[in-house]
């Protein structure tokens, strides 16, 4: 019983020092984006029909050599390298994807990058200011909203199109808002309540 | 994904001037339904025209009923004020559709023309009439549960997956299309076509047509109108059986009833004897329930989705009771 009680615990720190690294990380990847203007693509293969397509992106300018094809989650996490935008089920069923275009949120698996040339996208690296957390980023870590976190950067880019959108008054509509954002872990409870704290502290929230 | 050309419009003469041309051209409106089924290589068009700089998302009104423009988004049209007080029936259908994320991007007009959710149409591994013509159904012998009770033919039995369709032919809507040779209309119910032997040809648009807006006529009913939706988890899923319903009711008496269903039909299925039956009787269980039988009357269940003839019933007179309550 003590063993389990101490394998708990450290469990518990792990989970501290993941989410704080986490947290650590990509504020660092958000100030890091806001010095340096990328002009190469992070990927470097290319075939007969890219275009020269440019994304503004957490307020800066990147200018991409891609295909059509390629779609808005693809050009962040693989030419760009902004990984905190996730990967999921890659066709708009799980949320994992979701950032803000022109402050609506959006699945960025199933809309081409080509389609947003002239858009403010802005991904999870985007939210805070320096150090500072966004609130829907501090209401996640202080609710304990998440578990493995893979889900988490869909979640409060979701939380925070919901907070601008305007239409969430009650628990219930917060669960149904959030409903195109899936958690494998399910802290779905810890979810609404970080969102409803954002809500009730509204003005903070939007972008 | 098989790769494709780009080209923007911003003018609608200028999008079909470039789709109708060319046979593998495609129009980009939401992509949510397109780019999907274009990952799986369910679709493959060599060059998409994206339609987004259209100016066609204006919601207005015009004479007493509604114009809706084809660019609209889902979200748009839920949640526009005027949409909300007269057809409260297309808001709550549309809120019950998708996700927000995904209703956000998901326009009028493409949400009219998005393809089914059958299994074997969006598995290339299996033969399908829908999408290879003549190659067969594996859904009438499979697994069907998601699949229709109404208007499957022995070629196809595949649902029309729209909630927003649903409301929007309970609602006698009109679809506007703008072609190489000028404009036309089409009243919904007549839009979407059943399987029959060419599961194919799922709409009258003819390729390089574009739907520009949809209409909305004004009617007593409208206001007095609400969608019902029955599905396998509490939000964010496909209809097993939903009913729009609306009711004008005087003096207890029904008047006029307008009555559809998704999740159960080839194509959002309007209950046009149900709705007739409805007429000059009074507004109460026992009416709902004798239109909720005439409504499913023709029900050809599979094996797997016998539950949809009882369901579909039961969501009909749980809807029109709903209704019949509205003030």
């Amino acid at each position: 019983m003590k063993f389990v009680l101490k394998r708990r615990k450290l469990g518990q720190l792990m989970i501290v020092s993941t989410v704080v690294a986490t947290i650590s990380n990509f504020v660092k990847k958000a100030v890091a984006q806001t010095q340096v203007q990328k002009t190469t693509p992070m990927l470097k293969t290319s075939t007969p029909q890219t275009t020269k397509v440019t994304l503004r992106v957490n307020g800066t300018a990147h200018n991409l050599q891609i295909e059509p094809r390629v779609t808005l989650l693809d050009a962040l996490r693989e030419y760009i390298g902004l990984i905190g935008t996730k990967k999921g089920c890659d066709h708009g069923q799980c949320g994992a994807c979701t950032v803000l275009v022109d402050g609506q949120r959006i699945n960025s698996c199933l809309t081409f990058a080509i389609m947003h040339t002239d858009a403010k996208i802005t991904t999870i690296e985007g939210l805070a200011q320096g150090d500072n957390l966004h609130p829907m980023q501090a209401a996640f870590v202080a609710r304990d909203a998440f578990q493995c976190g893979y889900c988490t950067p869909g979640q409060i880019c979701s939380a925070v199109g919901l907070v601008n959108e305007g239409h969430a008054k009650s628990d219930a509509e917060i669960r149904e808002l959030m409903s195109g954002n899936i958690c494998r872990c399910g802290a779905y409870p810890n979810i609404v309540t970080a969102v409803r704290d954002v809500l009730e502290g509204k003005k903070d929230a939007a972008v | 994904m098989q790769p494709f050309s780009y080209k923007k419009a911003g003018q609608a003469e200028n999008a079909v001037a470039l789709v109708a041309p060319d046979a593998e051209a495609s129009y980009l409106a939401g992509g949510t339904s397109l780019i999907d089924l274009m990952k799986l290589n369910v679709q493959t068009p060599t060059e998409l025209v994206d339609i987004n700089p259209l100016p066609l998302t204006k919601i207005e009104m015009q004479g007493n009923g509604v114009r809706i423009g084809a660019m609209a988004s889902n979200s748009d049209v839920a949640y526009n004020a005027i949409i909300q007080e007269r057809y409260p029936v297309l808001s709550e259908a549309l809120l019950s559709g998708a996700s927000p994320q995904l209703r956000n991007m998901a326009t009028v007009g493409g949400n009219l023309l998005q393809r089914t959710r059958c299994y074997y149409f969006r598995d290339t591994a299996f033969p399908c009439n829908k999408r290879v013509p003549g190659s067969g159904c594996p859904a009438i012998e499979g697994y069907n549960r998601i699949h229709a009770i109404l208007g499957g033919s022995d070629r196809c039995i595949a649902t029309h997956p729209s909630d927003m369709a649903v409301a929007m032919v309970a609602l006698d809507a009109v679809v506007q299309i703008r072609g190489l040779k000028g404009e036309r209309s089409v009243p919904l119910i007549d839009f979407h076509l059943v399987p029959g032997d060419t599961p194919e040809k799922e709409t009258v648009l003819q390729h390089g047509e574009l739907i520009v807006a949809v209409d909305l006529p004004a009617s007593p009913f409208t206001k007095r109108s609400h969608y019902l939706k029955i599905r396998d988890r509490a939000s964010y899923a496909f209809a097993m059986s939903s009913v729009a319903a609306a009711l004008d009711i005087q003096n207890g008496i029904i008047r006029a009833a307008r009555l559809a269903m998704g999740g159960v039909g080839t194509k959002p299925w309007r209950a046009l004897e149900a709705e007739k039956a409805l007429v000059n009787k009074p507004a109460n269980q026992a009416s709902f329930q004798a239109a909720a039988n005439l409504a499913v009357a023709g029900a050809k269940p599979q094996k797997y989705n016998a539950f949809k003839v009882e369901l579909t019933k039961r969501t009909i007179v749980r809807a029109l009771a709903t209704v019949g309550e509205m003030a």
